[in-house]
């Protein structure tokens, strides 16, 4: 298996999203996450899309993905070919044992802590989706009570944008 | 000018001539405009055979078949037909109607979500929000259905935007599309290196899929075959893109198709593999494709490349502009050798049939049918066994095969006749079908004397969903599970009952004189032969 995000222009309409979400459950691909917004052109959305499969099926993404008439442009990267970030809230509820703790595991993994109460934290982190896998981690023997990811967003390296 | 009135003008604009279907509420504002405008309306009995007509309608004129329904259970019912076309890359123009715009997804009567239904078996979609897109729409839909790898487009408009005043209408020139613009050229260096590859090639082969007949690239092939002498194969979708008698031509491939044909195939070297989609029953097992040879693999669609076999060269483009490229380069290939080696083949791997001889013997009969009909007649196989039959036996002169091949729609034949029909008047035209598949579209028969279209049906009658039964006999040990199709008509009366002349063949010895009558008049006609329950494809 292996891992390819997929950079997807689309034309900023209604039902574009359900049909490129319907390509890829009709055609079993996966869904590792997807993300859209718009881009500087109104008209114009980015879904940042990370997948994975075989040779064969990373290929067909793409070509699948170009045959939709409402895909203006596709481009597919390992994740070393682009700048890659996600972001994380997390709720976690503390007591005056691990306060010392948390605020550590924060501070050395430059997470913010955005929101407090008596008894719970609001964290904040955007990161790589490795790193934020291991700030998670972290959090093995605290008590989560909530957690939001916003899934992958990328651009291509500025390099690519000099050949 | 309301919005049924400019989508009629858009109808004519694309030179429409006939519009298949079933009026209900919500499309009515559309039936009522067509009444001023010299289009042909057919109705239709149910929704699905408007869309196999349109598709018959397409296949004959090489333009987008239009059909026209209404609403919610109107357009659900037109999906498979839709579905069908699809996956044989037919272009239809599919137009329903909708509820009013104020009450869409306020599940209101004969609501369906229909864009969203058919999202998988159309090339594209519209739901009409504003009354002066749709010149831009219609322009769009024709020029998607009917370029690059062609396909249904569905264009669902509310009622109160037939109903709305329209500002201006002018139907545009051109089209301006940033996402959609198919490679329908070759790319030069592919070409070459197939020419380099062919020079090689001491046993190449063409194996021709629908993608040639769609790109009217039959002659090309023709040509390029003849030039080199290159033995040609194809699949169901693609017979009829060579003369089944022509001496470079060795037949259907696939699990159903001529063992000759298919060790043809496998035992190449190179192989052409063209407008084809390498699907499980015509490629069973892709590795014996790829394996030990040169595959080239020419698609007007660059996901079919690759998809189910990768090529050694991949080549995007339309057939007919890559085949008179290919004649532009300049080598020798030498195949006669082959050619003699294939004959052999045929002569000695024909599958040998023993017929009863208390029944009509189907493949005799298909072949003499054909062999009587027009030479540009129009033959439309339906699906089981009678569509087997039809493929291996049928012979093409310089006529049309057609059959729902990639999803195997019962009922396709008679409606797609139709279709044929009113598009060439002057073309014989024969829908051929077992007793299962008659009874699907047999509704369509008042269709056919209603509108004065002389359609000739041929019912090959054994009381059994024949191709079912015979799965059941090799896979169940003849553990026969709802296949038995006693309780259906007697076609005597039921013809009768239409007025359609009817005619009754019980074995061979009638054989030539009753095809005779059979196709004697240009007249709706049935002819039922009684076969064998018991014969195996």
């Amino acid at each position: 298996m292996k891992k390819r995000i997929y950079s997807v222009l689309v034309e900023n309409r209604a039902g574009v999203l359900g049909k490129v979400v319907g390509l890829f459950s009709r055609r079993c691909f996966n869904i590792d996450s997807l993300v859209v917004g718009e881009t500087e052109d109104p008209s114009v959305s980015r879904m940042t899309i990370v997948s994975s499969g075989d040779e064969r099926t990373i290929e067909q993404i793409e070509k699948q993905l170009n045959k939709k008439l409402d895909v203006i442009k596709v481009k597919t990267f390992h994740e070393k070919q682009c700048f890659n970030r996600e972001l994380l809230l997390i709720k976690v509820k503390y007591n005056k044992n691990n306060r010392r703790d948390i605020m550590e595991i924060c501070e050395s993994m430059k997470a913010e802590i955005v929101d407090v109460s008596k008894h719970y934290m609001l964290i904040e982190l955007c990161d790589t989706p490795e790193r934020i896998n291991a700030f998670m981690t972290l959090f093995a023997s605290i008590s989560i009570v909530e957690v939001a990811r916003t899934g992958t967003v990328a651009l291509s390296m500025c390099k690519e944008n000099e050949d | 000018m309301n919005g049924a009135d400019a989508i009629i003008k858009c109808l004519e604009a694309e030179k429409v001539d006939v519009v298949f279907g079933y009026p209900g509420v919500a499309i009515c504002p559309f039936y009522n405009s067509i009444l001023e405008s010299d289009i042909r309306t057919i109705l239709i009995r149910t929704e699905q055979n408007a869309a196999h007509a349109a598709s018959g309608v397409s296949r004959l004129t090489g333009r987008p078949g239009v059909c026209a329904v209404t609403s919610g259970p109107g357009a659900t019912n037109v999906i498979t037909g839709i579905a069908t076309a699809f996956a044989d890359s037919i272009p239809l123009i599919c137009i329903t109607g909708q509820v009013d715009s104020s009450l869409l997804g306020s599940d209101v009567f004969q609501e369906a979500d229909i864009t969203g239904a058919v999202e998988s078996f159309v090339k594209y979609s519209y739901l009409v929000k504003d009354v002066n897109d749709i010149p831009r729409i219609f322009k769009e839909a024709f020029h998607i259905a009917n370029t690059g790898r062609k396909g249904p487009v569905l264009i669902d408009v509310p009622i109160d935007v037939q109903n709305a005043q329209i500002k201006q209408f002018k139907y545009p020139e051109t089209i301006s599309m940033r996402t959609y613009k198919p490679t329908v050229k070759g790319n030069a260096a592919q070409i070459k290196k197939v020419a380099r590859e062919l020079a090689k090639a001491k046993k190449p082969i063409i194996c021709a899929g629908g993608g040639v007949i769609l790109s009217e690239a039959e002659d090309e092939l023709r040509m390029f075959a003849e030039k080199h002498g290159i033995p040609v194969v194809s699949t169901m979708m693609g017979i009829g893109s060579m003369p089944t008698r022509h001496p470079l031509y060795f037949g259907m491939v696939g699990n159903n198709g001529k063992a000759y044909a298919n060790r043809a195939m496998n035992e190449s070297d190179l192989l052409i593999m063209v407008g084809a989609r390498v699907a499980d029953r015509a490629v069973s097992q892709p590795d014996l494709i790829t394996r030990d040879k040169v595959l080239v693999h020419i698609d007007v669609d660059p996901a079919e490349i690759g998809k189910n076999a990768g090529p050694t060269i991949p080549l995007v483009g339309d057939a007919d502009n890559i085949f008179l490229d290919l004649m532009k380069e300049d080598f020798n290939c030498e195949a006669e050798e082959l050619v003699e080696t294939l004959n052999g083949y045929r002569d000695t791997m024909e599958k040998k049939r023993t017929p009863n001889p208390e029944f009509v013997d189907p493949a005799a009969f298909i072949t003499r049918l054909s062999e009587k009909m027009q030479d540009n007649g129009v033959y439309v196989a339906d699906v089981g066994q009678n569509q087997i039959w039809s493929c291996g036996y049928h012979v093409v002169k310089n006529g049309k095969f057609m059959t729902s091949g990639g999803m195997g729609t019962m009922g396709y034949s008679i409606p797609a006749a139709m279709g044929a029909k009113v598009a060439a008047p002057d073309r014989q035209v024969i829908a051929v079908c077992g007793d299962g598949s008659f009874q699907m579209s047999m509704m369509e028969l008042a269709t056919m004397q209603q509108h004065n279209v002389p359609v000739k049906i041929v019912v090959l009658k054994n009381n059994y969903l024949g191709m079912v039964r015979q799965y059941q006999h090799f896979t169940y040990k003849d553990n026969y599970s709802v296949v038995d199709l006693s309780g259906s008509p007697d076609l005597e009366k039921l013809s009768a009952a239409y007025g359609i002349d009817f005619l009754r063949l019980y074995d061979m010895e009638k054989c030539d004189e009753v095809i005779d009558a059979f196709l004697k008049e240009d007249k709706s006609m049935i002819l039922e032969c009684i076969i064998d329950p018991m014969d195996l494809v």
